[in-house]
């Protein structure tokens, strides 16, 4: 299995679809994601495993990274999406593949990124009321935190 | 109002409300700060959300300001019962991405040094599983007690007990002391008698088969589906070892079995454990009697510097597999290091797990995928 074939399949089914070849990547369109997700995951190609999600901030723009893995042909892709800095929503793969769930709660946590359609958009590993994006390369750590007053101290004084 | 007999309440007249209880995030059987939100009727568990995020020290955030070698004691940090196994891949995500080769002893020293982890991780995995069941005390201090002799070795090492940092780009950090061969010959003999002690302590025990049997099944496809990996996903009958089916260092060179479990049970996730260290023990042997001579310690530099570019690597560790998706931008630090961490899939498939048992089974469930908090939040 190559990265070529994987793009020449998608290609085929959805022309246009493909956007640029890394060399360790697939880069597709952001309309194309559901779509192509869908087919790798249905098709011949059986990419039956969301391996792992997770986002680069690269400053002009945010990578969406997909790890995707098929068992049948021993293969993992790496499926890349761009999202303009303006524009951080992309649609939600919990649909596809439940472990999508956990790991796009991550990326929404330290990236900011919207997951349309998600079940359970929440912060994962930071506090809810939190409303910084900590792995952001413009994220300045702040000296102090003031944390919210909750309403067991106020009443307990 | 007078008093209601149990016969004259008829169904649909009595209204039943779902019961919210916090366990944890301290609680002796999260292992480690982990929060569940158990909804219960009564006795069952309706629902369950897991919130994580306690210990939560962003090691992503971290590596993006420290050089490649910088992060090597991080690593350790992240799952502290593997912390050797977490260096090697680590250390193997960098050199794939900076195309550093190593010599043979290297990959046969790491080999082992990797695997002892196994080996002492799976212990501590039975130990804490059977102390959750409420096996006071006893199968705990076997395993440790057999997990102290692979950790002494460690100190003699590289003088930690836990966090090692031994793993270096390139090689290790000091060659294995002289009488290391005879050692963990010893121990694996010693180990193998040992083994045998826990079977006939735990495996076959009537009432550990009583509270493990049937519990929190786990269905192939749920766990694929669910991105679970390592010991959980092997005993849901997947015979999938990463060491064996896409070897990398130089696993291919050796002789063993991928134990994989049956129905998918809590018992059988543990037996799995139980098995792959007979099958770590195996590795370790032949390892040690073909290690060929040489310099297995590396010129350390201060400074590595990448081409731009991305790699990802991931390794098996006792818990499943661990990834690093590293991304140069050419500079001498990491532009970015995600760590996908195999903890953090095994606890999102728990809900699944203990939805419909009883909040002592939640626990036995608990206990048996055997999750790291360390590496769930990083």
């Amino acid at each position: 299995m190559e990265q070529a074939q994987v793009a020449k399949i998608i290609s085929e089914h959805f022309p246009g679809a493909v956007v640029e070849e890394q060399p360790k990547a697939i880069v597709i369109k952001k309309d194309n994601l559901l779509t192509v997700a869908k087919l790798l995951k249905d098709s011949d190609l059986a990419f039956k495993n969301c391996h792992c999600i997770t986002a680069v901030d690269r400053k002009d723009k945010m990578e969406m990274v997909y790890h995707l893995y098929t068992f049948k042909h021993r293969y993992m892709l790496t499926l890349k999406v761009f999202l303009a800095m303006n524009d951080l929503t992309v649609e939600s793969l919990t649909h596809l593949w439940r472990s999508a769930d956990w790991l796009e709660r991550e990326v929404y946590d330290l990236f900011g990124v919207k997951f349309l359609n998600h079940p359970d958009l929440r912060r994962i590993l930071n506090p809810d009321e939190w409303t910084d994006f900590p792995l952001r390369k413009d994220f300045n750590r702040p000296d102090f935190y003031r944390l919210p007053e909750s309403e067991g101290l106020k009443a307990g004084g | 109002m007078g008093e209601i007999a149990p016969q004259d309440i008829k169904k649909g007249e009595f209204r039943s409300e779902e019961l919210v209880v916090n366990m944890g995030p301290q609680h002796p059987s999260t292992h480690g700060v982990l929060y569940l939100e158990l909804h219960l009727d009564g006795e069952i568990v309706v629902d369950c959300r897991p919130h994580i995020g306690y210990l939560h020290r962003s090691c992503e955030k971290i590596a993006e300001n420290r050089s490649y070698t910088q992060f090597i004691p991080f690593t350790d940090r992240l799952d502290y019962l593997a912390s050797m196994n977490n260096n090697l891949g680590y250390v193997l995500a960098v050199e794939k991405l900076l195309n550093i080769q190593v010599n043979e002893r290297v990959s046969y020293v790491r080999t082992i040094i990797a695997e002892l982890n196994r080996v002492s991780s799976h212990l501590i995995g039975i130990g804490t599983f059977a102390q959750d069941l409420g096996a006071y005390a006893t199968p705990m201090f076997y395993c440790f007690r057999d997990r102290e002799k692979v950790v002494q070795l460690f100190d003699e090492l590289c003088g930690g007990r836990l966090t090692f940092n031994y793993m270096r780009i390139g090689g290790v950090q000091t060659e294995l002391p002289p009488h290391a061969e005879k050692y963990i010959k010893d121990f694996i003999k010693y180990e193998r008698e040992k083994l045998k002690e826990y079977n006939e302590l735990l495996t076959y025990n009537a009432i550990f088969l009583a509270r493990t049997k049937n519990i929190g099944i786990l269905k192939p496809e749920v766990a694929i589906d669910y991105s679970v990996t390592g010991p959980m996903l092997r005993a849901s009958g997947v015979k999938w070892d990463l060491r064996k089916d896409e070897p990398y260092m130089i696993y291919d060179r050796f002789k063993f079995d991928v134990p994989v479990g049956k129905v998918g049970d809590s018992w059988d996730r543990f037996k799995v454990r139980l098995d792959e260290i007979s099958e770590s023990l195996k590795i370790i042997e032949q390892a040690i009697s073909g290690l060929p001579p040489g310099n297995a310690v590396s010129k350390v530099n201060k400074v590595y510097k990448g081409p731009p570019g991305e790699a990802y690597l991931r390794t098996e560790n006792p818990r499943g597999e661990l990834g690093f998706y590293l991304v140069s931008d050419g500079g001498t630090k990491p532009y970015r290091n995600k760590i996908r961490s195999p903890s953090f899939s095994n606890l999102a498939v728990l809900p699944e797990l203990i939805r419909g048992l009883n909040v002592s089974d939640a626990v036995c469930v608990l206990g048996s995928t055997d999750v790291i908090m360390g590496e769930i939040d990083r």
